[in-house]
């Protein structure tokens, strides 16, 4: 069998707030095959947020190994980090992130700017991306003349155009109304359906829904991680200890 | 990213935010502005003085004779002797004796005439020429006529130009006209043309002067003009013994003296100047720390995007620098315009003909200097925006 894309062994995060010492993440073991469409659902305080940081290279655990498609990424400098964060994952946030100074194209420009990509080609891909999400005709426009929907599917055309391995979305409906947030999941599904790996991290349990697999977290701990199809991925404390792990194909 | 997609994101930066920009700017633009002013200021009092002096004549030196108490004094003949003594160090010698008299011509009184006695040479020790008639002559020396020289002004004004052959009273002695020197200054009352010039040796009678105390002597070749003036020191130390009884004073010499002095206070006030640079700078710095805060979101996502800490730190920087360039040539700009209209006003109100020039070396500096502050005090903020956690970042509101 193929490498995980993503691997956790035995993840854990941990932060010294003054005296007192506060766990994110405890022994957190989990893959995730290229192609999956995961959710990662959790309250506040699950360390849902600590695993996104993680999986997106914007921290390094604590102890344990994160694995990014063989990659200790633990083991990597800032630097090394960033061109991680550059070349294989797309991120996709709750409040959209696009730089307020930039037109639409120019947005979707900047990952490709930093990967070194020369000027003409940076254009036609970042194009080719807005194309994709249909808003190919507003690329001179500025973000805050566009609706959250709109916003959205900016965000999603910047994180697909440097062709990563992961599309990380965090709470990517949190900001939207239900109906631009079904739209905005749809454009998701369609991307998993195409091959892309996205990981969807959210504390709702509709939206998770979207997803094909569950991975509930609580405390810091995997309490379910299974398809979504199981009714226990829904429900607090989720399934036996024993039996995680076992939902993986 | 290269250099000019960087430069590109500063200029739009600072569009953005043209007000606070300028305020920015503002340190850089008044500190470069006065750099060159000041600059300009003293190139111009250099270029003004060297040609005062030059109209003096820089080959001159001015011997004043205070005496040794009542007792050995010099004599006009011992002043030639000396002069004649040392042919390759000294030329001309002349003689000085300013007369308080009021000069009448006609009915009329010209008060603010200067009335003062030369010898024979003196018209060609200063490089005057006489337009009309005459100079002064040996003879008149010898015979203490009352002859005299007088400038364009009174001739224009009391003569209707023909004042040859025509006379004027200074202090109830008529004098004959004998010329009338060419246009010095502007013809003007009290300027160098409102003079009459005569004999030294009438002047010296009429005024009771005993002793001759004031002389000009030219020295031969003004690249030796401190030997010339030590050559005439030594000669006259051997008649006094005492260097306190007279003095020599060199007009090349003066103007290294002030040339020097100059120098140094404009280096001072250049310094002064800078300083504000240097406040500009800080102020530059104040700003870039506060729009890291402010666009520590932006850094954020950069960073979440793959921005490296260097990209990051080159973008500050160079919008650091690029805000302090521009303030730099507002600041050449607003320097030159106001050099322009210090000319104006300082030839325009105090009657002198100077103008304020800015040199190319003080503009060069300023720029570089302008730009240097900028990555100078631009660098810390920088590296704070650089060093940023990413996460924090993107959760900062």
């Amino acid at each position: 069998m193929e490498a995980p894309l993503i691997e956790f062994r035995q993840v854990s995060k941990i932060y010294h707030m003054g005296d007192s010492v506060v766990i994110a993440a405890n022994k957190i073991s989990m893959q995730i095959q290229k192609g999956e469409f995961v959710a990662i659902v959790g309250q506040s305080g699950s360390g849902k947020s600590t695993c996104m940081n993680i999986i997106g290279c914007l921290d390094v655990p604590s102890e344990g190994q994160y694995l990014l498609e063989g990659q200790d990424v633990g083991q990597m400098n800032k630097n090394q980090l960033a061109e991680i964060r550059n070349k294989k994952l797309g991120f996709i946030f709750q409040q959209y992130n696009l730089l307020p100074k930039l037109t639409l194209v120019e947005n979707v420009m900047v990952p490709l700017m930093y990967a070194g990509v020369p000027l003409r080609e940076r254009k036609q891909r970042a194009m080719d991306a807005l194309e994709s999400v249909g808003l190919a005709d507003k690329c001179r426009h500025r973000p805050n003349q566009l609706s959250g929907g709109q916003q959205q599917r900016v965000s999603i055309a910047r994180a697909l155009v440097g062709m990563p391995s992961v599309i990380l979305a965090d709470e990517p409906t949190g900001a939207l109304d239900s109906k631009t947030g079904r739209e905005v999941l749809n454009i998701l599904q369609g991307l998993n359906a195409q091959g892309n790996t996205v990981v969807l991290i959210t504390h709702d349990n509709s939206i998770a829904a979207t997803a094909k697999r569950i991975i509930r977290l609580e405390d810091g701990c995997v309490v379910y991680d299974g398809p979504a199809s199981d009714p226990r991925a829904f429900v607090r404390g989720g399934m036996a200890a024993g039996e995680i792990g076992g939902g993986q194909r | 990213m290269n250099f000019f997609e960087s430069f590109k994101m500063a200029l739009s930066n600072i569009r953005a935010s043209k007000m606070r920009s300028f305020l920015t700017m503002l340190g850089i633009i008044i500190g470069v502005a006065s750099v060159i002013v000041i600059v300009g200021l003293g190139n111009g009092m250099q270029l003004y003085m060297t040609a005062q002096f030059e109209s003096m004549g820089t080959n001159t030196l001015s011997v004043s004779i205070m005496g040794r108490g009542s007792g050995r004094s010099v004599s006009v003949d011992e002043m030639y002797e000396i002069v004649d003594d040392n042919p390759e160090y000294l030329d001309l010698l002349s003689p000085q004796v300013n007369m308080q008299s009021s000069v009448k011509i006609g009915t009329d009184t010209s008060s603010y005439t200067s009335v003062t006695g030369v010898s024979e040479d003196y018209f060609r020790i200063r490089d005057y020429s006489v337009s009309q008639g005459r100079g002064l002559q040996y003879v008149d020396m010898l015979k203490r006529n009352k002859v005299c020289v007088i400038g364009s002004f009174l001739n224009r004004t009391y003569f209707a130009g023909q004042a040859v052959g025509q006379t004027l009273k200074l202090g109830g002695n008529t004098f004959t006209i004998v010329g009338v020197l060419d246009e010095i200054a502007d013809s003007t009352e009290a300027s160098s043309d409102d003079y009459v010039y005569i004999p030294y040796s009438t002047a010296a009678r009429l005024s009771y002067v005993g002793n001759i105390t004031s002389y000009t002597v030219t020295v031969t070749d003004v690249d030796n003009a401190a030997a010339s003036k030590q050559v005439l020191e030594d000669a006259l130390f051997e008649i006094f013994e005492d260097d306190s009884a007279y003095m020599v004073i060199s007009m090349a010499e003066m103007l290294d003296i002030m040339s020097d002095m100059l120098n140094v206070m404009i280096t001072i006030l250049a310094v002064i100047a800078g300083i504000s640079l240097v406040v500009g700078g800080i102020g530059i710095m104040n700003i870039m720390l506060v729009s890291v805060s402010e666009r520590t979101r932006e850094i954020g996502i950069r960073k979440a995007l793959g921005a490296k800490e260097r990209f990051i730190m080159t973008q500050f920087v160079i919008e650091a620098a690029t805000t302090s360039l521009l303030g730099g040539i507002i600041g050449i700009l607003a320097g030159e315009g106001l050099s322009s209209v210090a000319t104006v006003l300082i030839t325009t109100m105090m009657q002198v003909d100077m103008a304020v020039t800015p040199s190319v070396a003080s503009i060069a500096m300023a720029v570089g200097i302008s730009v240097g502050i900028g990555i100078l005090f631009g660098y810390l903020p920088a590296k704070k925006a650089a060093r940023l956690n990413p996460i924090d970042a993107l959760r900062y509101e």
